[in-house]
Order: C-alpha cells, then structure tokens, then sequence
C-alpha cells in the first residue's frame, strides 16, 4: 500500500510539473484566426492528458525500476503475479471512455473551425511551381499578396495548375491541400493586424521550401484603399506588365535580376549575349531564345544548371503574356 | 578467383548485369522493328532493371531446387551444409537462421546507408542557405533516407522473425525454406535497384511517391516504384511462411495461449503485410504505367484523381507502421518478463492487443488525408477510429508497468534498450492523438511535429527493440556475447541524442517549420535548433558505428557463452549455443506457463527423455 500512496503522490506533482512546463515554453505561434481560438483549446486538452499519461507510466517505470531493481547479491525471480482481469477491464475501458469525450471535443472544434460565414469575403487562389496567385473576383483584382481585411470570413477557393500544394499561414493553424483538376475551400477569419506568410506544406518538387507567399491582415479602411490602388494600375507598357507577371508567377524565386546565381540562371544582362548550352554548344539569347525558355525549357538547358527544374508555362501564358516577359528581360540589359 | 565466383552473391550480381543489359537491348530492338527512334531511356531502363532482378534470381541460385523439382528430380529435404562454413552466408541456404543472420546484415547495411543520408542532408540543414548540395539532391536524399529506412525496417523485422520463430516454437526450420531463400534474395536486387535511382536523375517527391509530382519526376522515380514494388515481395512470402509455420510447425502442447508473446506478435504483424502489401505495389504500378503508357488513373484532365493514390497509398502505409512495431512491442514484452523475473502481466490480453492494433489498422488510413481534399464527411470517422488504437496501445503500456510492479529487475544492456524503447514509443504513442483530432492535425499536417512523432514511433516500436533484440539473441547466433562496455557506450550515446532530436523535431513543427524542406526562413530562428538536431544526428550515428564494431569484434573474439546466460526460460536457452544446423537435437513438449518466473519448480518445456 505505501508504494501505491507515494506513486499517486509522484505522478500528481510530475503531471503538474511536465503541464506547466510544457505551457511555459511557448508551443504553439502566435494566434491570429478566429479558428486558431478553437484549435488552441483542443491543444490545451490534449496537453493536460500528455502531461498526466506520461507521468503515470513514466513515475510507475522509474519508481519500478529503483525500488524494486536486484540489489547486490540476491537472487530468486519477482513475485508470481500472472495478471489482473478487473484491472485490464479497467484499463481497457477508462482510455474507451477517453477517446469517445476526445473524439466528441474533436468532431466540435472541427465544427466550430468549418463554420461558414455566407458574408465572406470571396478569394480565388491559384497554386503553381512555385508561386501564389490570389484573385479578387468581386473587384477585378489579382495579386501576389493575399490582403485580408480583419475580422471578416476570407473564403478561398483553391485549384492548382500542376503539381498537389498546400495552403498553411501557422498563425492562422488550418492548412488544405490544392490538387490539381478539383476546387479545395479553406475558411479563415483573420482577427489579429500584421504581416504573416504563406506557405506551401505539401512537398512539390525542387523548389517548395521557397514556396511562400506574403499574407497581410489590415484595417478594412486600409484594405479598400490597396484594392482602389490595385484596380488603378492596369498597365499598358510591356515592360511593366512583364514585371507584373514575373512577380505573379514567382520566376523571380529561381531567376535573379541582380546577376546573382539561384537555382536559374540570372536574369541581368542576359539579352542578346552568348549562352553556353550544357552540351557545350553555344546560342545566342535572342527573342526567338528566350520565348523557347519559357515555353519549353529543357530544350537548351544553360550551362551549369540542372534540366528538368522549371515547368513549361506554354499553357499558362499566353503569347502576349510571353511578350511582355521578353520585354522586361530586354530591359535588364 | 574461383572460389570468389562460386559465391552466389558474386553470380547474382553479374547475372544482374547481365540480364539488365538484355532488358535495355530487347526494348531497343522492339523499338526498332516498330520503326520508333531506337533508344528511350525510360522504358528500356524499367525493362532492363525488372529483367535484371530475374537474372540476378537465377544466377544466385533461388530457383535451383523448384526447377529441379518441375524436371521431376529429387531435391534435398533438409540439405546439411555445414561443410561450407561461413560461404554459406553468401549465397542461398534454407536454414532459416543463416537467413535470418542474412536478413541481419542486409538490414545493417541499409540502415547505415539510408542513416548516412540523413547525416548529408541534416548538415545542410544546419544552416539557413543552401551550403553544399542542390535543392535536387537534398530531395532525392530525403526521399531516399525515408524509403531506405523503411526496407531496412522490413528487412529487420524480417531478421528477428526468421531467426527466432522457429526455435521459440520447436521446429527445425520454417514451413518452406525455399520461399524463405527467394524471400530474402529477391530484396537484394530490389534494394539495389531502388538506390539506382540516385544515379538516374533522383527523384523529388518523399517516399509517397505522390503524383502528379511523381509523374513529373526524373528517371528515378521510376527505379524507386520498381524497387518498392519488388522488395514487397520479400514482406508477402515472408509473411506467407511465418504464418504457415506458426500454425503448423508447434512443438508438442504449445496451445495458442502457451506460444511465447512474440510469436502472436510474428504472426499479427503478418496478417498485415500478407494483404496490405500489394495496395502499395499497385500504387506505385499505376503511377509506373501512368509514365509509361500514358495511362491516366491519376490524371484529372483524362479523367483520373491523384487522391485515389492516396487511399490506395495508405491503406498499406498506415497499417505498414504496425508492421514495424508490432514485432518490436513483441520483443519488449517477450524481454520484460525475463529481466524483471516475473510474469508478463496479462498475457492474453497482450496477446490479443497485438491482434487489436493489426486488425483497427486497416481502418485508419484516412488521418494521413485530413488535409487532402478528400470527401469532408470521411474525416470525423477516420478519427474515432484512429483514436480507438489507443485502446490495445494502452494495454500494452499498463501491461509492461505492471510487470516491471515488484519485480527483481536488473539492467544488462538488452534491458537497457527495451527499457529506452517503452519511453520512446511512449512519446510517440501521446503525440498520436493531436494529429487524430481533425481541427489540431489542420496545423499538425506536413509539419516537423509528424516527423518527430513518427521518428518517436519508429526508434520506440523498432530500432531500440531491435538492438535489445540482437543484443538478447547474439549468443545463441555465435555462441559469444556482445562486449557489454561497448554495448552501454551504444545505448548512452543513441538514447538521449535521440530523445532531444525527436523533441526539438516536435517542438519546430509547431511553431511553423514544415517537412521536407531544403532551406528554412531566417526570421523563424530555428537555426539553434537544428544545429543541436544535426548534432544528436551525428551521436546516433557514431552509436551504431560502435554498435557495428561490436558486432564484427564479438562474433570473433566475445566473451564466449554458450549456456543460458539470461537466465529465460525460453526453449532456445535450455540447449547449448550456437544452435546445431537443424535446431532441436531433442524435441520438446511445452508442459507449462512460458513466463512462470518465481513459481518454484514449474518449466516452460520438457525435453525428449529427460
């Protein structure tokens, strides 16, 4: 009987001990949706029962293994205990009665985390190797910042258009994957300003640890202000439109403009100079060149630089679209 | 030189060769004769390394006796090949424990080259960046540490299997020794084949495998899929014989509640891989002929979907992870009582929890697709039936406590490791449940915090089990034990290495570091951690080092033991070691409790005669 008081005595102190601890370092980022409120709580059950789980076997094993460990010189076997019916009905059915509360506070924070508001704000994203899109149907607005007003539903209807993404800002907690010839929904209700990141968490070849986007949370003032900028710049200048569109599709993740070396080659002075090609042939980077770099890209592979990373965007860009990206290059010169 | 090229091993190899430039050549002369453009690498590449594997088959002899026995020839019931001494490593036996010896080392090597692996690409991780390798590479060697890692586990457990089912039940080899030969050759060519794709391109995708990223892939990918789907064959006739064994080969009054504990954990663990394994081999062999035939099962514009390659994926990758561990919690149980002398407690309800988690396994594959986009309504039962595992885990946990509860317990180094692995596979167990719980696993998914949690898993229910496991069985293979200074030089510079390694894993995931990723932000400051990480990595690894220097010192100059040095009551123990070629010189009738420890003058078995 004593062995049963001081084991109860120790597992109580060390579950509170490991559940302050465990609180104390700061789990999880900081909470900026409305579902991450839900999603925090269910963590907190969760934290409590790891803490008093781990200690009960943990104090059990060790007080076991220092009180009743072979002392020096003794021999002989433990007691005979072959085992206990009422004890293993008691701990088959205690953990039973665990997972069906657990599984209940699960399905209603799910609930509460899928809540839909009919009033959201409507966002289409669209997910590539390996850039972010965010379309604004109600204002004619695309982007590749995602601008959330605080406090108000974001609805975002996900498609990809090659590979499977995933759409997850930690602060936010919820996370979908995007797969490709289907629309995923993913509901947020940002509640706290600041600037967080998007990120891809569903791996999607070379590229996906660079696969971020920027997501800002404002004031509703200064969210219709940045729509009002954004809807007033349609740009005619091709140039301009190019460096749109570099941007929008993230061919600035692997190209520098800078001269610098990423995953591709530099952008920066690349016009009309002479380019090693990998089987040692060399081609001048003309239009007709840089127009086959984009739409298919593995057929003179640069010097230097692995094939097979970038995708071909012939069904992504149209011939316009391809045009002004020439012409931005054109302007690195 | 002749000696060298009787070896089966040597033969199978050039055979391979062989027969993998035959496959190229027959596919570049279809080609030809259809007036294609004579050479295209992905298909003669595909035939010539499946055609290989055969060639490799054959040469090394695993075809021998059933072509003999299809001529009507007369094979050797149980051939004695003691005359070959330590050849008869190299090239096909049928004495289960030379396979289970063979399984060991084969599992020792991948294990070293998929933990090698991880070593590379955790340095590059210990900086923000990219330092030395390419964001290509740093995939292809993810990718292949998983995969590696996960063969190598299948080889293990195949080890443990091979070598002790037989002689915890008193039979003198498993049912059919042939299979079990072609069993394990058959993972040789495979596993070689799957490292081949290092050299063809890589591949980008993790050890799912997912499309349509895999359809895009390098050449590699393609050697992965062909590797995976070949190697499940050692799982599915492995599984086969070590049923049929265990139904059929039992000593004389073993009754299903007499068998040792582990023996329900072999054949729980092989009920799984015998009709779970070919769901992953299909997945992959959809995804092959999607390559190379443009067939479009998981292609959305020709009416497919990549999430059915989810569900086919993971209705064996799920119930896989209790192939893993179902041996290894068999292994802690089948030890326990031994090192604590005293029953194990509750032994059916143990038994029975073994059957619990293989069978509620099938039905949880869904809590990997929770952010899938899979039908929203299938997420709520995948969890209560995710969460309900819990239930047998639990058992297992109360039932070890329990039986460590007023024991007389001593710590020699196989103890030390069941020991560690009751913890880890603790923490691996408690860390289950918020990735079961929907709305939590919404930001658990894809992150660090699963990589830990499965590490946990894994190192618990596996990699410690199974270093406690060759520690407890080294004497009987060679008749001397493990240097035991070595032995705790192992378990102290593995166990709390990876205890901070798997907690640091968990602890980034929450706050926000995603899996598989070559380079980190900066602003999210997790460089510390992952220098600590990278670390922990590099002591593990020296332990295994050290665990394999042990190995090849002790089976040569160990202290020698050839009697019951644990002091077990096991069937194995009461016999002289190493075990004569055909085990049992004596059959045994089981007349007793198998863990009886400090029931005065009871045994577990009664030999012929005595």
């Amino acid at each position: 009987m004593k062995h049963f008081i001081i084991v109860a005595i120790l597992v109580v102190i060390f579950t509170v001990l490991v559940y302050a601890g465990l609180n104390s370092i700061g789990l999880l980022p900081v909470q900026a949706s409305a579902q991450a409120i839900s999603i925090d709580n269910l963590f907190q059950i969760h934290i409590g029962l790891i803490s008093f789980l781990f200690a009960l076997i943990v104090v059990i094993l060790v007080y076991s293994l220092i009180v009743f460990r072979r002392k020096k010189g003794e021999t002989g076997d433990g007691a005979h205990i072959e085992g206990n019916t009422a004890l293993e009905i008691t701990w088959t059915l205690i953990p039973l009665l665990i997972v069906i509360f657990l599984a209940y506070v699960g399905a209603y924070s799910l609930g509460e985390v899928r809540r839909i508001d009919m009033t959201a704000l409507q966002v289409k994203v669209t997910a590539g190797q390996w850039y972010w899109q965010f379309q604004y149907p109600e204002y004619g607005v695309t982007s590749t910042e995602l601008y959330l007003p605080v406090n108000r539903q974001v609805d975002l209807q996900m498609s990809s258009i090659d590979v499977i993404h995933s759409f997850w800002v930690p602060e936010f907690r919820v996370k979908q994957d995007i797969v490709p010839g289907q629309v995923t929904e993913l509901r947020i209700t940002p509640n706290l300003i600041g600037n967080y990141k998007v990120l891809c968490a569903e791996l999607c070849g070379a590229s996906h640890a660079y696969m971020e986007g920027l997501v800002k949370v404002v004031e509703l003032a200064n969210f219709e202000n940045w729509i009002a900028e954004q809807q007033a710049t349609v740009d005619v200048d091709p140039v301009l439109q190019g460096q749109q569109l570099v941007q929008q599709y993230g061919c600035t993740t692997c190209h520098a403009l800078d001269g610098s070396k990423k995953i591709g080659p530099s952008w920066k002075n690349l016009y009309e100079s002479t380019v090693t090609l990998s089987d040692g042939s060399t081609i001048k980077a003309d239009k007709a060149y840089l127009t086959s770099s984009i739409l298919e890209p593995n057929l003179y592979v640069h010097e230097g630089f692995p094939s097979n990373v970038m995708p071909s965007f012939s069904e992504i860009l149209d011939q316009t679209q391809v045009e002004s990206i020439v012409a931005f290059i054109e302007s690195l010169k | 030189m002749k000696k060298f090229f009787s070896l089966g091993l040597v033969r199978g190899l050039l055979w391979q060769a062989v027969g993998t430039g035959i496959g190229v050549g027959i596919v570049t002369l279809i080609r030809v004769l259809m007036g294609l453009p004579a050479y295209k690498a992905e298909p003669a590449t595909v035939f010539g390394a499946l055609l290989g594997v055969f060639f490799f088959l054959a040469g090394v002899g695993a075809f021998t006796d059933w072509y003999k026995m299809a001529k009507g020839e007369e094979v050797e019931e149980m051939p004695d090949e003691s005359h070959l001494g330590v050849m008869r490593y190299f090239g096909v036996s049928l004495d289960h424990k030379v396979i289970g010896i063979q399984y060991m080392v084969f599992s020792l090597i991948l294990m070293s080259v998929g933990g090698m692996f991880a070593l590379i690409f955790r340095t590059e991780l210990a900086e923000t960046g990219m330092q030395f390798l390419t964001l290509i590479e740093y995939n292809t060697l993810m990718s292949l540490h998983g995969i590696v890692m996960i063969v190598s586990i299948l080889v293990g457990i195949a080890a443990i299997m091979n070598y002790t089912v037989p002689l915890l039940i008193g039979a003198s080899d498993m049912a059919f020794p042939r299979l079990n030969a072609f069993s394990f050759w058959i993972a040789v060519p495979s596993g070689l084949v799957l490292l081949s794709s290092m050299f063809l391109g890589g591949f980008d995708t993790g050890w799912t495998g997912y499309p349509p990223l895999s359809v895009r892939a390098p050449l590699g990918m393609q050697m992965f899929f062909l590797g995976v789907a070949l190697v499940g064959f050692t799982s599915i006739l492995g599984s086969i014989n070590i049923i049929a064994t265990i139904i059929r080969l039992r000593a004389k009054g073993m009754t299903p509640f007499r068998m040792p504990i582990f023996i329900w954990a072999a054949i729980a663990t092989s009920i799984i891989s015998l009709t779970a394994t070919q769901l992953i081999g299909l997945s992959f062999e959809m995804v092959m002929f999607q390559r190379l035939f443009g067939m479009g099962f998981f292609d959305p514009v020709k009416g497919g979907n990549p999430i059915l390659f989810q569900h086919l994926f993971w209705f064996y990758s799920h119930p896989a992870v209790y192939v893993f561990v179902l041996p290894g919690l068999g292994i802690i149980s089948e030890l326990l009582p031994v090192f604590a002398r005293k029953p194990l407690f509750g032994y059916k309800w143990v038994a029975m929890s073994s059957l619990g988690i293989a069978l509620v396994g099938f039905l949880v594959w869904g809590h990997h697709m929770f952010t899938s986009g899979m039908a929203e309504y299938l997420r709520v039962p995948f969890m209560y039936s995710t969460l309900l595992v819990a239930i047998p885990t639990g058992v297992k946990f109360f039932s070890w406590v329990a039986t460590l509860w007023r024991g007389k317990i001593s710590f020699p180094v196989p103890m030390l490791f069941v020991l560690a692995s009751i913890v880890v596979f603790l923490l691996g167990g408690l860390t289950g449940p918020p990735s079961a719980t929907i709305s939590t696993d919404l930001h658990l998914q894809d992150t660090y915090y699963i990589v830990g949690h499965f590490h946990d898993t894994l190192f618990g229910g596996f990699m410690f089990p199974f270093f406690a496991a060759v520690y407890y069985w080294f004497p009987k293979m060679t008749g001397r034990r493990l240097n035991e200074k070595l032995g705790k030089l192992h378990f102290w510079l593995v166990t709390p290495s990876f205890f901070v390694l798997s907690l640091w894993m968990m602890r980034i995931g929450l706050l926000g570091m995603r899996r598989r990723i070559a380079d980190y932000d900066p602003a999210l400051q997790f460089q510390t951690y992952h220098q600590v990480m990278t670390f922990t990595g590099y002591f593990i690894g020296l332990g295994v080092l050290v665990f394999i220097i042990n190995l090849i010192w002790s089976a040569k100059k160990g202290e020698p033991a050839t009697g019951n040095i644990w002091n077990s009551r096991s069937p194995e123990w009461q016999v002289p070691s190493p075990m004569p070629m055909h085990n049992y010189d004596r059959q045994f009738e089981v007349v007793g409790e198998p863990y009886d420890y400090g029931l005065p003058g009871s045994t577990y078995v009664k030999f012929e005669g005595e």
